[in-house]
C-alpha cells in the first residue's frame, strides 16, 4: 500500500503512501520497516510479513526499495515491479545513484505518479515513462529553481561529505559503468 | 522585501542538510529555513511560493512538522501555471491525507483542473485526486472522472481508469456509472489503458454483484481471446521483460478471469484452455514467467472445479517447491496453503520438503512452511511429524521458538492418539522450551496426567529426570512440582513401573531436594512458590522422615514479602506443628480433575447448538472411565458461576437443581421406588423413553391418525379455559394433551392467560431439529408448558432415542415422558415431549436450558448437546 526506499542508514528517501496515515505513525512504518529489512540476509527472500501486509523488497547498492502490499498479493509480480521503477529512475537518470533521488525528490514522485496511482499499476512501458516525463518537463519552464541535470551529482565536490561513503557517491544503482 | 525570502535555492538547502555532521546542526539549519518560510507565508511572497513548498516536502521527508505549509499547496493549486500547480499538487499528496479538513477546500480546485483545457494539468488532478480521494470527494468528483475515462489522450484515460478504482472503493454504490466506460476501455489496443482498465473491472466485480454478472456475460470470451493474444504476441521491446511480452498484463488478465471464473462452472470452461496454455508454456527459469505461473496456479485452484489442470497446478508448484531461489520456494508454501483444501493428498506428498522449510534459516520461509505443516498433519502422520518438530525445536532460533512451540502443543492436544504419547511429547517441549509454554497448556497437560492414573508414577519419574536437566524452563518445574505433590511416594516406590522404564532410585530426601531447588531458585515466580509450598506440605505427610527438614524450609519463608507465601507459610507450618491429627486429611491426593469440565471451561462458553460430541479437545480414547455423573455435571454447569465442583457422584446436584420435582418424575417414568438417592432418580430419568404406563389414558387415543375430525372436536372442547384448567392439574394427562395442542397451536388459540407465544426452533444441528411450543397455565405466571417436538431429516432411525434438559437454580423443571423412544427417518413423524418450567425470577431472567440428545444410528451411540438462549422474552 505504500512505497518506501530507505537507505542502508534507514534515512528514507521516498516514501508513498496510499492510504492515509498520521505523520507519526508513517515515520514508525518505515522505521520498522527497515529494521526488518536491512539485516536480512541477501540469500533470503525478499518477502517478509509485516504487520497484516508483506514487505516487498529489493536492494540495489545501498538503497532498499520495498513495497508493503496486501498479503494475498503477488509477491514475484511486486519484485518485478520494483525492478522496472529502479530501470525508469536509471534510464531517466541516466545511470542513477542515491543522490539523484536526494537532489531531484520532486522528480522521482512525478515518475513514481506516471508508474503507479492509487496504489495500482499505470503503465508498463519504460519508454512511454520516460516519454512522458519529458512532456511534463517541457511544461515546467521553471528549470532554474527544479531542474538538475544529472550530471551536476557527479560535479558536486567531494567534500561535501556526510552519510554517503565515496564508494556510493559514485555507485550506480543498477551496477554500471559511469562514464 | 524581507532579507529571508529570498532564501537559498532548494538544491543549496538539500546540500546544507547534508553538510551536517551532528544532529543538533541539522536541526539549526531547518530552523533557519523554516523560520525563512514561515516569513514569507505571511508575507504572501508569490514568486518563491512553489520552491518553499519544494522545501518543505524536504523537510517534511526528514521528519520534522510542516503542517504551516498546508494551505499553501492549496494557494499554488489555485495558481494558473503548470509548475506551481505541480509542485501544490505534490504537496497535496505528501503533506495532507484524506482525513484532514483543509481537504475539503481543494474539491473545486479539483473540479476545475479537471475540466482543464491543458491535458497535463487535467493529469495532474486525476492524480491527486486518485491517490487522496474521500468519500465526498468521490462523490462529487465522479461525473468528471467517468467522462475522462473516454477522453481522447490514453494517458489521461488510465489515470482516469485508477482513479475510478479509488473511487468505486470509496463509494460502492457510485460502481454502476462507470460500468459502461469501464467495459469500452477492454477493447483498446493502448496496454497503459487496458492494464488499467482490466484493474477497474476487477475492482467492480468485487464491490458489487451486478457489475460481476455483467462482465462474466459479456467479458469472458473477450478476455479469454485477449489473453491468448497477449500470450502469443510477438517480441514487443517496450514491453518486454525477460522473453515475456508485459508480464504484468499477463498477470492482471488472469486475476480478472479468476474473479470472473470462480463460483461460475460455464465462465470456468470458457477459459480452461488458456490456462493450460498458460500453465505449460510459461518459461519458468525467470522471476516474471514464475510471477505469471503463481498467478495462473491461483486462479486455476480459485475456478470451479477441473481436475486435469488442477493436476498441472500441483505440479507447478511442486516444481517451485524444489526451485534454488527462496522466493520461489516462499510462493510455492503460501500456495501449498490454498491447494491443501482442494487435494489434500497432493500437498502431503511433498510433506518430507515443507517440514524441511521449516528448519530453513529465512523467516518468512520459516512461518509459511510452519502454518503449512499445522494443516498436513492428521491422525496417521502425527508421531513423526511431531518427533521432527520437537528434534527442530532443540536447535532452533530463540525467537522461533515460541511460535513453534504453541504450533506443536496445539498439534500434540489436538491429534493424540494416547495419553502416554501425548504425556512424553509435552514433557519433551516442557523441557527444550517450556519458557514458552503458554499457562493453559500446561495446565491442560495437569489435567490429564490426574486422568491418567496408570501413568502417575511413570509421569513423576519422567518428570524428576527432565528437571535435573532443564530445571531453567518454568513451567516445566510447575508440572514437576505438581507432580512431585501429588505422587511423591510412587516417584520414591517406583510405583506403577512400566515396561519401557529404568528404574531409578530416588530418596525421600531427593524428591524434597527438588522441591527445595525450585522454591530457591532466582528466577521461580510467584505462581512456582506458591506450587512449592503446597508440594512440600503435601510431601510432609508423604515422608515423615523429612517432615522436620519440609518444616525448615517452609519456615523460611515467613519472612517473604509477598503476603500470599509469607500467609501461606505461617499456615502451613502450624498445620505440621501443631495438627498432626487432621494432616493427612487435609493434605489428600487431589481429586481426579474432570477433563469434560476443564475443557469446557478451557473453551470459554460452549457452543450454543450443533453437535458436539464431547466437545473435549482432550480426547484420548484410552483414558481411564469417566464417572458417569461428569458428562452431566457438565450439563448442568449452565452458568460459570455457579461451577460444580467435580465429585464423583452427581446425585447432590439433580436432586439441587430438579427439586421438588424428583418424586412426581420418579412417579411418571413408571417405577414406584422411592427416590433413595440422587443418583437412582438419574438413572429413572435416563430410561423416560419406554412408553409410560400412565399416559394410556382416553384423551391417547385422539392421538392415534385418521380420526382428525374427531380429534378437532375433542380439542376445541378441552381448550376451553376450564376444561384445560381441570385437566391440567393431572400431570399424568397433561402430556398427550398438550401433544395434541401442538398439532394445531398455529390456527387456534393457546388457552391460558390470554397471551400466545412463538414457537421456537429451540435446536438444529444436521438432522435433528427440536420445536418448542409454549403456553401457560391461567394463574400462574411463573410456570410455563413446553412442547417439544423432535424430528429427524436424516434416512436413518433414531433408536433409543432420549432427551435430557438441565436448568439454573432458579428454574425448576418438570420433564414428561416422551411420547416414544423412536425418531422415524426423513422426518416421517416425530417425538414429542413435554416440559414444565417454573422460573422463580419470573419477569426478572428468562429462561434458559442446556439440552442434550443421546440415540442410536444403526446401533451406534451417538450424543448431541447445546444450549438454548432463544426462548420468548417474558417467560
Amino acid at each position: 500500500m505504500g512505497m518506501a526506499d530507505p537507505n542502508r542508514q534507514g534515512k528514507t528517501r521516498l516514501a508513498k503512501y496510499y492510504v492515509p496515515l498520521e505523520d507519526s505513525e508513517k515515520h514508525k512504518v518505515e522505521y520498522e520497516v527497515h529494521r526488518l529489512v536491512v539485516n536480512r540476509d541477501p540469500k533470503f527472500t525478499n518477502f517478509v510479513e509485516f504487520r497484516t501486509h508483506k514487505i516487498i523488497y529489493r536492494r540495489y547498492a545501498g538503497l532498499f526499495f520495498s513495497l508493503c502490499v496486501d498479503i494475498t498479493d503477488n509477491e514475484l509480480a511486486y519484485l518485478e515491479c520494483i525492478h522496472l521503477f529502479v530501470e525508469i529512475l536509471d534510464h531517466f537518470f541516466s545511470n542513477v545513484c542515491e543522490l539523484d533521488l536526494v537532489f531531484n525528490f520532486h522528480k522521482v514522485y512525478l515518475i513514481l505518479d506516471e508508474f503507479i496511482l492509487a496504489g495500482e499499476l499505470q503503465e508498463t512501458s519504460k519508454k512511454a515513462i520516460i516519454e512522458r516525463m519529458g512532456e511534463l518537463e517541457k511544461q515546467d519552464e521553471l528549470e532554474n529553481i527544479l531542474l538538475l541535470q544529472a550530471s551536476h551529482i557527479f560535479a558536486m565536490p567531494r567534500a561535501e561529505k556526510a552519510v554517503f561513503s565515496a564508494s556510493r557517491f559514485k555507485g550506480s544503482l543498477l551496477g554500471k559503468k559511469i562514464q | 522585501m524581507n532579507p529571508f525570502s529570498s532564501g537559498t535555492r532548494l538544491r543549496d538547502m538539500i546540500r546544507a542538510v547534508r553538510a551536517c555532521k551532528t544532529a543538533a546542526e541539522e536541526r539549526a539549519v531547518i530552523r533557519k529555513e523554516c523560520a525563512a518560510i514561515r516569513a514569507a507565508i505571511s508575507e504572501n511572497d508569490q514568486d518563491y511560493r512553489h520552491r518553499n513548498l519544494a522545501k518543505l516536502m524536504f523537510i517534511h521527508m526528514l521528519g520534522y512538522p510542516t503542517h504551516f505549509g498546508q494551505m499553501e499547496c492549496l494557494k499554488l493549486i489555485a495558481a494558473a501555471g503548470f509548475p506551481e500547480k505541480r509542485i501544490g499538487y505534490l504537496g497535496l499528496m505528501l503533506l495532507l491525507d484524506e482525513r484532514q479538513e483543509v481537504l475539503m477546500l481543494v474539491t473545486n480546485s479539483l473540479k476545475q483542473d479537471l475540466n482543464h483545457s491543458n491535458q497535463y494539468i487535467v493529469g495532474l488532478a486525476l492524480c491527486a485526486l486518485g491517490n487522496i480521494c474521500s468519500a465526498e470527494m468521490a462523490r462529487d468528483l465522479a461525473p468528471e472522472v467517468e467522462r475522462l475515462l473516454q477522453f481522447r489522450d490514453p494517458n489521461i484515460r488510465k489515470k482516469a481508469a485508477l482513479c475510478s478504482i479509488r473511487i468505486i472503493k470509496k463509494v460502492p454504490d457510485l460502481a454502476e456509472n462507470f460500468l459502461n466506460a469501464a467495459a469500452s476501455l477492454l477493447k483498446e489496443k493502448h496496454h497503459g489503458v487496458l492494464i488499467t482498465g482490466v484493474q477497474l473491472c476487477t475492482d467492480l466485480c468485487r464491490v458489487s454483484e451486478e457489475a460481476l454478472e455483467y462482465f462474466r456475460k459479456k467479458c469472458t470470451e473477450s478476455m479469454v481471446k485477449l489473453l491468448k493474444e497477449v500470450v502469443n504476441s510477438p517480441y514487443m521491446p517496450e514491453y518486454d521483460i525477460a522473453g515475456i511480452a508485459d508480464p504484468f498484463l499477463h498477470i492482471r488478465l488472469l486475476r480478472f478471469l479468476r474473479v470472473l471464473g470462480q463460483g461460475d462452472a460455464d465462465a470456468s470452461d470458457l477459459m480452461n484452455d488458456i490456462l493450460a496454455q498458460v500453465a505449460t508454456k510459461t518459461e519458468s527459469n525467470k522471476n516474471a514467467g514464475n510471477a505469471i505461473l503463481y498467478e495462473c496456479v491461483e486462479t486455476i485452484m480459485s475456478i470451479e472445479d477441473n481436475s486435469g489442470l488442477r493436476v498441472l497446478a500441483i505440479n507447478i508448484l511442486g516444481r517451485f517447491l524444489s526451485n534454488r531461489d527462496n522466493n520461489i520456494r516462499y510462493v510455492a508454501l503460501n500456495m501449498l496453503m490454498k491447494a491443501i483444501t482442494v487435494d489434500g493428498q497432493a500437498v502431503q506428498r511433498h510433506r518430507v520438503t515443507i517440514l524441511e522449510c521449516v528448519k530453513d534459516n529465512d523467516a518468512s520461509i520459516r512461518k509459511r512452511a510452519l502454518e503449512l505443516v499445522y494443516l498436513l498433519v492428521n491422525d496417521t502422520n502425527v508421531m513423526p511429524l511431531v518427533k521432527e518438530l520437537i528434534e527442530y525445536l532443540e536447535v532452533s532460533d530463540q525467537d522461533f521458538k515460541g511460535e513453534l512451540t504453541a504450533k506443536i502443543c496445539s498439534i500434540v492436544e489436538k491429534f493424540s492418539p494416547e495419553k502416554i504419547w501425548y504425556i512424553d511429547q509435552m514433557l519433551k517441549v516442557l523441557s527444550e522450551a517450556g519458557n514458552f509454554v503458554k499457562a493453559e497448556v500446561w495446565h491442560a497437560l495437569i489435567v490429564v496426567i490426574s486422568n491418567a492414573s496408570d501413568l502417575h508414577g511413570y509421569t513423576v519419574r519422567s518428570l524428576y529426570r527432565a528437571f535435573q536437566t532443564s530445571s531453567e524452563q518454568e513451567s516445566l518445574v510447575q508440572v514437576a512440582v505438581w507432580c512431585i505433590g501429588e505422587y511423591g511416594e510412587m516417584l520414591v516406590n517406583n510405583v506403577g513401573m512400566l515396561n519401557i522404564e529404568d528404574p531409578i532410585t530416588v530418596t525421600e530426601s531427593d524428591a524434597v531436594d527438588i522441591i527445595e531447588i525450585a522454591i530457591k531458585r532466582h528466577s521461580s515466580d510467584l505462581t512456582t512458590q506458591a506450587m512449592c509450598l503446597i508440594a512440600l506440605l503435601k510431601l510432609s505427610c508423604r515422608f515423615p522422615s523429612c517432615s522436620q527438614r519440609i518444616q525448615e524450609i517452609i519456615v523460611q519463608l515467613k519472612g517473604s514479602l509477598l503476603l500470599e507465601l509469607q500467609q501461606r507459610s505461617i499456615e502451613f507450618s502450624s498445620i505440621i506443628e501443631k495438627h498432626q491429627n487432621i494432616r493427612s486429611t487435609l493434605v489428600e491426593r487431589m481429586p481426579v480433575l474432570d477433563e469434560a469440565t476443564y475443557s469446557g471451561k478451557r473453551a470459554g462458553s460452549l457452543p450454543a447448538t450443533g453437535p458436539t460430541s464431547n466437545a473435549a479437545s482432550l480426547n484420548l480414547p484410552n483414558g481411564v472411565a469417566k464417572p458417569s455423573a461428569a458428562p452431566l455435571i457438565d450439563l448442568l454447569d449452565l452458568s460459570s458461576d455457579d461451577v460444580p465442583a467435580p465429585s464423583s457422584s452427581g446425585g447432590d446436584f439433580l436432586q439441587d437443581l430438579l427439586g421438588v420435582d424428583l418424586s412426581q418424575a420418579a412417579s411418571l417414568s413408571g417405577t414406584s421406588q422411592a427416590p433413595k438417592s440422587g443418583t437412582d432418580v438419574l438413572l429413572d430419568l435416563l430410561s423416560i423413553g419406554s412408553p409410560p404406563a400412565q399416559s394410556s389414558t382416553s384423551t391417547a387415543d385422539i392421538l392415534s391418525p385418521g380420526q382428525d375430525n374427531t380429534s378437532v372436536s375433542t380439542l376445541q372442547r378441552i381448550s376451553s379455559p376450564s376444561s384445560l384448567s381441570a385437566q391440567g392439574s393431572s400431570p399424568a394427562q397433561a402430556a398427550p394433551m398438550m401433544d395434541l395442542l401442538d398439532g394445531f397451536s398455529s390456527s387456534l388459540p393457546v388457552a391460558g392467560n390470554g397471551l400466545t407465544y412463538p414457537s421456537i426452533v429451540a435446536f438444529e444441528s444436521n438432522s435433528l431439529r427440536i420445536n418448542f411450543d409454549f403456553s401457560k397455565t391461567p394463574g400462574n405466571p411463573q410456570a410455563t408448558l413446553i412442547q417439544a417436538k423432535f424430528s429427524n431429516s436424516s434416512p436413518n432411525v433414531y433408536t433409543d432415542f432420549i432427551f435430557q434438559a438441565a436448568v439454573p437454580k432458579f428454574l425448576q423443571l418438570h420433564l414428561d415422558p416422551a411420547s416414544g423412544n423412536t425418531l422415524p427417518a426423513s422426518g416421517n413423524g416425530s417425538i414429542t415431549q413435554s416440559l414444565r418450567v417454573t422460573n422463580n425470577q419470573h419477569g426478572k431472567k428468562p429462561l434458559v436450558m442446556r439440552i442434550r440428545i443421546a440415540y442410536k444410528v444403526n446401533g451406534k451411540d451417538t450424543l448431541e448437546e447445546g444450549q438454548i438462549n432463544n426462548f420468548p422474552r417474558d417467560l
